[in-house]
């Protein structure tokens, strides 16, 4: 057993708009899981039916190979695109009563609060109102409430939105270090970014379907077309360029480079290696750049969106 | 712990703990009481600025019936004219004038009776003085016609008609009023309740939304343990605000009343003036002894029981329509499109309640709308000190639990799916789709 969430064709209208149809992802123990999409592609609507907000209408979610129980939300932790806390209620208090609504014991609650507060640095703001903070501070207190109850499958929305860069960091440290613990996650975003550094598996859901999915490196290679972006240096361009062009594909490349030399992007035939190409090169000019061109996260993300 | 109970105790100590909650339960018995002991104050004050009034009785007849009390000095006037009576009035300050032109034709005399002052004169004291001219005139009349006045007040005969059901349980004019009170009294309370924290849980939902939170809750707890969390939790804190207010209340009344000696019950209006003197008579001890009787004939088991399960399920059919307005909206402002069809059958009942209970406590509209849920509450009440039977009773419960079901799913349903909505102010249409979800 190695998916700890499996979604099984996972359909949910509303009145006549249909949200999800049939939606299949599997998300494997251990994983950071990138769920993708446009706006409105029904990421949100997914993410609350297995937190069970929303039930489906047809379609079932196993955690850890059984069907979900309301009991389980204490094993799942969740933070909202869509969030905030009681402004006028302290933090200490509320951070203690959302830890109960999961299903910890208060005494058990208090400890690990003050784990959190201190490895954040928030000890202080144990008695101030959540009003009295600024957005970005809520946000670590949002942040602590959904992974105290050391759930082994957290789920976050958009969680860098409202922090400045110094603390995205820190947050992005610490779902590293929760993973590494054993915990999976599940994270919806748009910024690529942060799914190329953090991500690896991802399903892409467009228009209510998902349209891709796997493990991110198979997915690259999938997306990748064996083109190479070579600097060349040699005293005539226009013969080194026909040369090429008579063995491969080539086009027009850009990228910085410190020579002024031909920039030109390689497109090997699939029964040719890189090193064929390279040998190829050498022969003829001096190699001052060669790399392969591997499709970036957002790449496939657009194209993917644009080709359905 | 169990998640219900969490909710609650959270809801119950927010609101509490809120200041202008704690504000508002301490000020307002204060402003209440201050407002009352000013009132009180100022009547008394009133009451005893004592006046003299000159009486310029021509015929001589009428002045002895006019006896100095604490606050009125009569000064009966002679041999003087109406112009000379006038001036001295005038400048001896006092307040007024009465004038009796003397005229052999009784009526003619009536007619010619002047009062003059400087202001206007207090309606009160008109009215005593008319009462007691009135009085002496017909008697005077009597005499004309030859009647023997002392045989006309010996053979004035009292009447409190004694009623009694079929049972031999005995009831008197005093029991209806008691019954009108009680019923009014649990009416209107049930009403304000409604009204006041019914508001107070739509705007902690609506709170609820506004901070965003409300994902993160419900990713905890079901909605409809959040909403009938919050239910419970802001009745609590509205039954101790009650609580402290009657307890307060009555504490700051009989400082208040001992620290100024003011006699609130002196408080009085001229038609309860009237009244008083129209019932000094032997009457009113009787009248005593019927009050005693008449609370004590009240079905008080009855009363309380209903009373008990009648308010609550009232209160919460209500409170859950309140709940789904708060959920549907996203602020206070949008609220209003949905809050007269809740206050609409709360009006009819107050309506129903003061209008027909009171002429026909068991006549068709009465019965009908006492079975209504959204009216039963208030007019039940009404009707059961008038002896409603216990099966009707069960009736009418059985309805109200019924219906309060039906809300309380109705409003899960709206809540489940509205507290995610946002930036949306729904249409009743919009609330019937989502009712499908």
């Amino acid at each position: 057993m190695n998916n700890l969430l499996v979604t099984n064709s996972v359909s949910k209208n509303f009145g006549d708009f249909k949200a999800l149809n049939n939606v299949s992802i599997e998300v494997p123990k251990g994983s950071i899981f990138g769920l993708l999409g446009p706006n409105g592609a029904g990421k949100t609507t997914l993410i609350r039916i297995i937190n069970q907000i929303t039930m489906p209408d047809s379609g079932n979610v196993l955690l850890d190979g059984k069907p979900l129980q309301p009991n389980d939300i204490k094993y799942i932790g969740y933070l909202p695109e869509e969030r905030g806390l009681y402004k006028s209620m302290k933090v200490g208090e509320q951070a203690l009563y959302l830890a109960q609504l999961k299903g910890m014991s208060k005494a058990e609650a208090k400890q690990r609060l003050k784990y959190w507060f201190e490895k954040l640095e928030i000890g202080d703001w144990w008695n101030k109102k959540i009003q009295e903070l600024s957005k970005g501070m809520a946000q670590k207190i949002q942040f602590v409430v959904t992974v105290l109850h050391q759930p082994k499958l957290l789920i976050f929305d958009e969680p860098f939105s409202g922090f400045d860069p110094i603390n995205a960091n820190l947050i992005k440290d610490e779902i590293l270090q929760l993973r590494n613990e054993g915990a999976t996650v599940i994270f919806s975003t748009h910024r690529m970014e942060s799914v190329e550094e953090l991500c690896d598996h991802i399903a892409l859901i467009h228009k209510s379907n998902k349209i891709l999915d796997g493990n991110l490196q198979d997915i690259k290679r999938n997306f990748k077309t064996n083109t190479f972006e070579v600097g060349l240096v040699t005293e005539n361009e226009n013969r080194l360029k026909e040369i090429i062009q008579q063995k491969f594909d080539i086009s027009k490349a850009d990228f910085k480079s410190l020579n002024d030399d031909l920039k030109l992007n390689i497109k090997l035939k699939s029964n040719e290696t890189s090193n064929d190409l390279l040998t190829f090169l050498t022969q003829n000019a001096e190699v001052n750049h060669f790399n392969e061109l591997i499709p970036s996260a957002s790449d496939i993300f657009i194209q993917t969106v644009k080709n359905n | 712990m169990n998640h219900l109970s969490l909710i609650i105790k959270r809801e119950y100590l927010t609101k509490v703990k809120n200041k202008s909650f704690i504000v508002m339960t301490i000020l307002s018995p204060i402003i209440m009481i201050a407002l009352f002991a000013v009132v009180a104050y100022l009547s008394q004050l009133n009451n005893n600025k004592e006046r003299t009034i000159s009486i310029l009785d021509e015929s001589g007849q009428i002045s002895p019936i006019f006896k100095n009390t604490d606050n009125t000095t009569y000064n009966i006037l002679s041999n003087i004219s109406l112009d000379e009576a006038k001036a001295q009035v005038e400048k001896n300050q006092e307040y007024g004038l009465l004038h009796i032109a003397n005229n052999t034709d009784l009526d003619e005399m009536a007619k010619s009776i002047r009062f003059y002052s400087e202001d206007t004169p207090s309606l009160t004291l008109i009215s005593s003085l008319e009462s007691k001219l009135e009085k002496k005139l017909t008697d005077l009349k009597l005499q004309q016609d030859g009647v023997d006045i002392e045989k006309i007040t010996a053979s004035r005969t009292s009447i409190d008609i004694a009623q009694e059901s079929y049972q031999g349980e005995k009831t008197s004019k005093m029991d209806n009023i008691v019954k009108l009170a009680f019923g009014g009294f649990a009416g209107y309370l049930l009403f304000m309740f409604i009204i006041i924290y019914g508001n107070m849980i739509m705007r902690s939902v609506i709170e609820e939304k506004t901070s965003r939170i409300i994902e993160v809750i419900i990713s905890s707890v079901k909605p409809i343990q959040l909403m009938m969390g919050k239910i419970i939790g802001t009745s609590l804190a509205g039954i101790t605000q009650f609580v402290i207010w009657i307890i307060l209340g009555t504490i700051l009344l009989t400082v208040v009343s001992l620290i100024f000696g003011i006699d609130l019950a002196a408080m009085q209006t001229p038609q309860q003036e009237m009244m008083q003197q129209a019932m000094q008579a032997p009457e009113v001890q009787n009248q005593m002894q019927n009050l005693m009787t008449a609370i004590y004939n009240l079905p008080i088991t009855n009363l309380v029981v209903a009373f008990i399960l009648f308010f609550i399920g009232g209160y919460l059919l209500y409170s859950s329509l309140y709940a789904a307005i708060g959920a549907a909206v996203d602020n206070e402002t949008d609220t209003q499109q949905f809050m007269l069809p809740i206050l609409m059958p709360l009006i009819l009942a107050v309506y129903v309640g003061v209008f027909t209970v009171i002429e026909d406590p068991h006549g068709t509209v009465s019965t009908v709308f006492s079975f209504i849920p959204f009216t039963s509450p208030v007019v039940m009440l009404m009707r059961i000190p008038f002896g409603v039977p216990i099966w009707q009773q069960l009736i009418a419960l059985v309805l109200l639990i019924g219906t309060f079901m039906f809300t309380v799913w109705f409003a899960a349903k709206i809540y489940r799916v509205g507290i995610l909505m946002y930036g949306k102010k729904p249409s009743y249409k919009e609330l019937y789709k989502w009712l499908r979800y």
